[in-house]
């Protein structure tokens, strides 16, 4: 009876040692690289174009020979567009999934706290699409961007609502978030330097995840404004619009990056409520020259990289640049090598200044058609 | 603040407040009769409203074109698969659990709650989904810019919510199955010692809630033309509140606390400030739960010796 017990130990030993052995060889082959943002929750629709934007960028690199002969695997964290979830996938991320750098995080809440963690670990993170300053503004080395700056967007609006649309009473309606207040707040301390903040008539928060915001559209009409702006994302933006036309209110409306996606126009429930509201945002990315290719390979597989789809598939392509550039996975040589190089870019070329943000961002305006479809404007 | 905006202060509080009031009663009638939270059941206001959608779409599909009987037809089929939904609910998460410790079937309700979102997002998207709007018809009283508009399903909301308090009320005062249904939450070992069915009478319940909560899906979806996987989360919250509020386990406990909610939102939003219409609707509940324990129309609970 003890002869077959021990060789049976003696299997489970090998076993076990050649268990080992894989996960070592396999931790060689690939390049672990986190990509985190909403996965699930109301936002979710951004953390699928993160997603899609990554993997794709990891299919052509990996085509391509990978990261210094590395294959990159790419690992999902899901933070819902929370800040307390934010920190527990970074920390996640980072101790049990090992990740040499990050794509993400999207909410401008979430990306903060995590960041912080990001960057105690000196590991790298890139964020498509948070836009708010304070992420590159607290001096953490490690923490780049793909996108441009609340207070480069919301002045843009600002410059329009004085200018252009020559508002008389302006109400400024935010989500209470992060990104939403920061982009409203930016756009309010332009009006002060125009000397129009005398113009706002109201400034209030609505709560996101709510559907009926009727009592504050009665209240906007009760103010008299002829233009409301609104930080925040689609999903509130959408019903707002609605039921500011639905109350008979023909007032511009303004907004953000995070108001300008394709899905407002479900959100609204129809392009009648969408068409003629503006938006200010990162320039296009679908029309530029240099992405036509990635666009049209991921369009034939049955998606359409709108929004931030093509920040992220950038933002994994400068990871990999910095990787095979640097020749290191540590976190604080890379950052110090994207600061001094030029990335190509799906985007174009990119440069970062100190603080990880990117040197040429240009934000655009656009107006929605009655198609349900916006157009960039001609300056 | 002139009459015309505060009026359409009111009516947008009525409207919100009904809404409250037909998801809030699927919590109260559960509470009442089998002393738990439902917490799956903004979830199940949630697979109606993804109902309603396919419903509409499927009907147009086929070329009718009746908006009338378009909208019949959907209420109907998403009441009945609604309904099928919170039959099953109660079936497999919460009746094996009758007779377990209080706290298992309110974990089992969170799965449930879970498993419902988690469902719909992986069968359905992440993405926001949405109906175009159908019945642009407005209401306007006043001249000018001065006046008060009421929109047709605004006005459906009201109504239909009244309409089938009303009806509910009758089902549970008047019917064989509203006695059994009190006897049931009275004393549920009487009642079955006396030849009741109480599982039959529980799953009924579970049943109507859910009917009603098809009932708000199809108005809302109507009336604000979007949703997503996630809506039944504050929603629900917000029901659950006016049930408290109302007297959790009294039927027109539900719909009075949906009105008060709804109206205070909506007037504290207009007059005050809209950051801060939620602190004070909750400031409202804990202070009516200070003075009446119970909610507004709940009965004070007798310990039975």
């Amino acid at each position: 009876m003890n002869q077959p017990s021990f060789s049976r130990c003696l299997l489970a030993v090998a076993l076990a040692g050649g268990l080992g052995l894989g996960s070592l060889a396999n931790a060689q082959d690939t390049i672990k690289i986190g990509v985190a943002g909403p996965m699930t929750g109301g936002y979710a629709a951004f953390g699928e174009q993160f997603w899609r934007g990554a993997s794709q960028a990891a299919e052509d690199i990996n085509a391509a020979g990978g990261v210094d002969g590395k294959q990159i695997e790419l690992i999902k964290g899901d933070d819902a567009c929370e800040p307390k979830q934010a920190t527990a996938v970074a920390n996640r991320l980072l101790d049990q999934d090992k990740v040499a750098a990050v794509v993400g995080h999207f909410c401008s809440s979430s990306t903060i706290p995590a960041s912080e963690v990001y960057a105690d670990a000196g590991v790298l993170v890139i964020t498509p699409g948070s836009t708010n300053p304070q992420v590159t503004e607290r001096g953490l080395p490690t923490v780049f961007r793909m996108c441009g700056r609340d207070d480069q967007q919301g002045p843009l609006a600002a410059d329009f609502i004085v200018n252009e649309l020559k508002a008389k009473k302006i109400a400024v309606v935010h989500d209470k978030d992060t990104y939403g207040q920061g982009i409203a707040d930016a756009m309010r301390a332009r009006l002060k330097e125009l000397n129009a903040d005398d113009r706002v008539v109201l400034y209030e928060g609505l709560t996101r995840g709510e559907k009926d915001f009727n009592a504050l559209v009665t209240k906007i009409k009760a103010a008299g404004a002829d233009t409301v702006y609104f930080g925040g994302l689609y999903n509130e933006a959408g019903p707002l619009l609605r039921q500011l036309r639905e109350q008979g209110l023909k007032v511009n409306f303004l907004s953000g990056d995070g108001s300008l996606d394709p899905a407002i126009v479900t959100t609204a429930g129809g392009p009648q409520f969408v068409e003629g509201a503006y938006m200010t945002s990162v320039r296009e990315a679908r029309n530029i020259a240099s992405s036509q290719e990635v666009v049209k390979k991921m369009k034939e597989a049955g998606f359409d990289p709108a929004g931030f789809t093509l920040y992220a598939y950038a933002a994994l392509e400068a990871i990999a640049a910095s990787m095979n550039g640097a020749k290191t996975g540590d976190g604080m040589k890379l950052a110090e090598w994207l600061k001094s190089h030029t990335v190509p870019t799906v985007l174009g070329p990119k440069t970062w200044d100190a603080k990880g943000d990117l040197n040429e961002t240009s934000f655009s305006l656009f107006v929605w058609g009655p198609d349900g479809n916006y157009t960039e404007m001609q300056k | 603040m002139d009459w015309h905006i505060l009026a359409q202060q009111l009516v947008n509080g009525l409207t919100l407040g009904s809404i409250y009031g037909l998801i809030a009663i699927g919590y109260t009638m559960v509470y009442g009769i089998v002393g738990m939270i439902n917490f799956a059941h903004g979830d199940v206001y949630m697979v109606s409203a993804y109902l309603t959608a396919i419903c509409l779409a499927v009907l147009f599909s086929f070329g009718i074109d009746s908006l009338p009987f378009a909208l019949l037809a959907t209420l109907a089929t998403t009441m009945l698969i609604t309904a099928a939904y919170g039959w099953t609910i109660e079936r497999v998460a919460y009746r094996p659990l009758r007779s377990a410790p209080r706290l298992a079937p309110l974990i089992s309700a969170i799965g449930m709650s879970l498993v419902l979102q988690n469902g719909v997002q992986l069968s359905q998207g992440a993405k926001t989904q949405g109906v175009p709007s159908l019945i642009p018809a407005t209401l306007r009283f006043g001249e000018g810019n001065d006046f008060v508009q009421i929109t047709l399903v605004q006005l459906m909301i009201i109504v239909v919510s009244l309409t089938s308090m009303a009806a509910l009320t009758w089902l549970i005062q008047r019917t064989s199955l509203g006695r059994q249904c009190r006897a049931t939450q009275q004393d549920r070992r009487m009642a079955a010692i006396l030849g009741i069915n109480t599982d039959r009478i529980i799953s009924t319940v579970f049943v109507i809630g859910a009917a009603m909560a098809a009932i708000a899906g199809v108005l809302v979806t109507l009336n604000y033309g979007s949703f997503d996987f996630y809506i039944g989360f504050v929603t629900g919250i917000k029901a659950f509140t006016a049930a408290v509020l109302g007297g959790i386990g009294s039927l027109p406990g539900a719909m009075l606390g949906g009105l008060i909610l709804g109206l205070s939102e909506a007037l504290f939003s207009g007059m005050v400030n809209t950051d801060y219409k939620d602190v004070f609707a909750f400031s409202l509940l804990v202070l009516v739960l200070i003075f009446r324990p119970t909610g507004l129309l709940g009965k004070p609970e007798v310990e039975k010796v």
